[in-house]
């Protein structure tokens, strides 16, 4: 086990980064903190997923000097799963960034939990 | 390849071009622009469907003339092919009951935002049944995760909306998260992301046993990642809030397909990704399984509790999609059909019983209070036609639909031996029981004539547009539900075809 993890040492990094980021997103009660424990997220996938598109001492599948060979290159498929990832995660952002103005111009805090109570008691009282 | 062959993809891009076109049209023009669009698309799925019906089998359609592995498909069978057709007419009825209050709800110079949602919703969603790739699927989850938000935050007047729009899109964000390490872990295993060199793979790596604690986490990340964004039990904590809170055609298109889009796309996978073999035995099947069974029972027992009129519907669906739970987790092909028969059963009651609901609100002040809305059937008779035809279908009296579900769900587990098949028919007959309970004490509330309510004078009128439209959606809802309950053959059969088609 121990000696896997090492030599994967790019896995093993994107997924305790996917776990910080997943904790994050999901327990944090600061609406920043999720947003960044979401793009954390997002960012130990690509990572992942980058990490095994990479094949050692090959190069970008673009064409250079001619070379043809397949072997000369990397997988281009993952790059492009990275790259619509991270448009995806972009739109996913600035969504959560918008939701996250509009709740705090309603209730003047980031917090959720006081989110919650201030919304209570707005209810309670109308 | 003929012209009905080129519909599904068609549909896809034009709703996806039409959410463009709402952005720039007026709420005036684009709320009319939709409800034709729903229903040429209606029309288009049918014919699809009566083609690969008269075909008899399924097909592929290469999206770019790419063929597998570089390529993208779609795959067209009866199985989406029927659930297409009905999310296309299910979307143009819940659009039509709603309407009114979609315009009183949203801010007028953002009604066309509405739509364009609403557009991008659909498409995502009719991606979601006809694609054959994991990673399109992957991007259409999030698209149906955002619009699906925005239909909910639209409404933001209310109070609620925000906090659950919130909620709601971060258990939706966890569940796209997990989906997309299985995906992602499922590309490094076998180098394919599409279904069909996807499956062949999984089982050369399951016959040489390589990868085996790999693939259990995988499917189920795929199932927890599905099952947090359809509302399984115990994941189902933002659906009560987020449907209570939208205006009543939302709630009526995230509880009748919303929910049902992750759970088609999950049985695809089983089929065509894991097989059923594996399936029956696998212990994500189990999980499942369970889930469901509480979730029929629990969501109940939660809905029995419940003062608030959609938050209690809400509650019901988390316990209508706890059956689909119970049928996919049996593992038999038996289970399967009860499980499609339950997502088109409760695809047809629930946005029907949604719009009843926006109907009592109408005549009660805006209030969902059960204690505010007695009376209420008097004061609109045709939301309380609905209101009663719904919850006796959601009982599963015979002649409505949701009759069709239990007896399918109990005849697939009868045919099981096991501990299985006594816990699900427990579970059936007390959540028939619970359900009986709460839906006919509120029916009863609605239909009392105690004149406690201070809006006993109100009554609605019947002479506006929006009424005409909401009339015709209630009986086209009515009329599908008798049919479902009454030839639930029909229904049932295609399902049968289309999922002998999809193994």
């Amino acid at each position: 086990m121990g000696p896997n993890l090492l030599a994967n040492y790019y896995e093993t990094a994107a997924m305790l980064i996917f776990g910080i980021g997943f904790t994050a997103l999901f327990l944090s009660r600061n609406m920043i903190k999720k947003v960044i424990g979401f793009n954390l997220m997002d960012t130990g996938m690509f990572l992942f997923l980058a990490a095994k598109g990479y094949v050692e001492g090959r190069s970008a599948p673009i064409l250079t000097d001619g070379v043809r060979s397949a072997t000369a290159y990397i997988n281009p498929v993952p790059a492009g799963l990275v790259l619509t990832g991270i448009v995806v995660s972009v739109s996913v952002t600035a969504f959560l960034l918008a939701l996250t103005v509009r709740l705090y111009l309603k209730y003047r805090t980031l917090n959720l939990d006081e989110m919650l109570q201030r919304s209570r008691r707005n209810e309670a009282e109308s | 390849m003929t012209a009905v062959q080129n519909y599904p993809f068609a549909l896809i891009m034009l709703f996806l071009a039409s959410g463009v076109i709402c952005f720039v049209l007026s709420g005036r023009i684009a709320k009319w622009y939709c409800l034709v669009l729903c229903g040429v698309g209606t029309v288009m799925m049918a014919m699809t469907l009566r083609y690969v019906l008269a075909a008899g089998e399924s097909y592929v359609y290469l999206m770019g003339h790419f063929p597998s592995p570089w390529g993208n498909e779609l795959r067209i069978g009866p199985f989406e092919a029927l659930m297409a057709a009905l999310f296309c007419a299910i979307a143009l009825f819940s659009i039509m009951g709603g309407m009114e209050h979609i315009l009183e709800d949203c801010e007028e110079r953002k009604v066309n935002l509405y739509f364009a949602s609403f557009c991008l919703l659909m498409s995502s969603m009719l991606a979601l049944i006809f694609t054959n790739d994991l990673f399109t699927a992957y991007v259409f989850i999030e698209i149906n995760t955002i619009t699906a938000c925005a239909l909910v935050m639209l409404n933001y007047r209310n109070g609620g909306a925000l906090i659950a729009t919130t909620r709601y899109l971060i258990m939706s964000l966890l569940g796209s998260g997990l989906f997309l390490i299985a995906v992602i872990l499922l590309y490094d295993l076998t180098g394919h992301l599409l279904m069909e060199p996807l499956g062949a793979a999984v089982e050369t790596l399951r016959m040489t046993g390589g990868y085996l604690f790999p693939l259990t986490v995988i499917v189920g990340l795929l199932s927890v990642g599905l099952g947090i964004k359809s509302a399984i039990f115990p994941f189902h904590t933002w659906l009560p809030d987020a449907h209570a809170n939208a205006t009543s055609a939302s709630s009526a298109l995230l509880s009748g397909l919303v929910l049902k889009a992750y759970v088609i796309l999950l049985i695809k996978l089983i089929y065509r990704v894991m097989s059923m073999e594996s399936h029956a035995v696998s212990f994500a099947a189990d999980m499942l399984f369970v889930f469901g069974v509480l979730a029929m029972i629990i969501g109940s027992v939660l809905a029995m509790g419940e003062q608030d009129l959609k938050r209690m519907l809400a509650y019901s669906s988390v316990a209508q999609v706890g059956y689909i739970y119970a049928g996919i987790g049996l593992g038999t092909t038996a289970g399967m059909i009860a499980a499609g028969t339950q997502i088109v059963t409760h695809a047809i009651t629930k946005p029907m019983l949604f719009c009843a609901a926006g109907g009592f609100m109408g005549v009660s002040g805006g209030s969902r209070r059960i204690s505010d809305l007695r009376g209420a059937a008097w004061r609109d008779p045709l939301s309380g036609v609905a209101f009663f035809v719904g919850a006796l279908s959601m009982i599963g009296i015979p002649l409505f639909g949701g009759f069709a579900t239990k007896l399918q769900l109990t005849l697939a587990s009868i045919a099981l031996p096991g501990w299985k098949a006594w816990l699900s028919i427990a579970a059936i007959v007390l959540s028939t029981v619970l359900n009986a309970i709460y839906y006919l004490k509120t029916t009863a509330a609605l239909y009392s004539k105690d004149g406690t309510s201070p809006y006993d004078e109100l009554r609605v009128t019947y002479r506006t547009l929006y009424r005409a439209l909401y009339v015709i959606a209630i009986l086209a809802f009515i009329i599908l539900n008798i049919w479902q309950g009454i030839g639930s053959g029909t229904f049932t059969g295609i399902i049968r075809e289309g999922l002998s088609l999809l193994g």
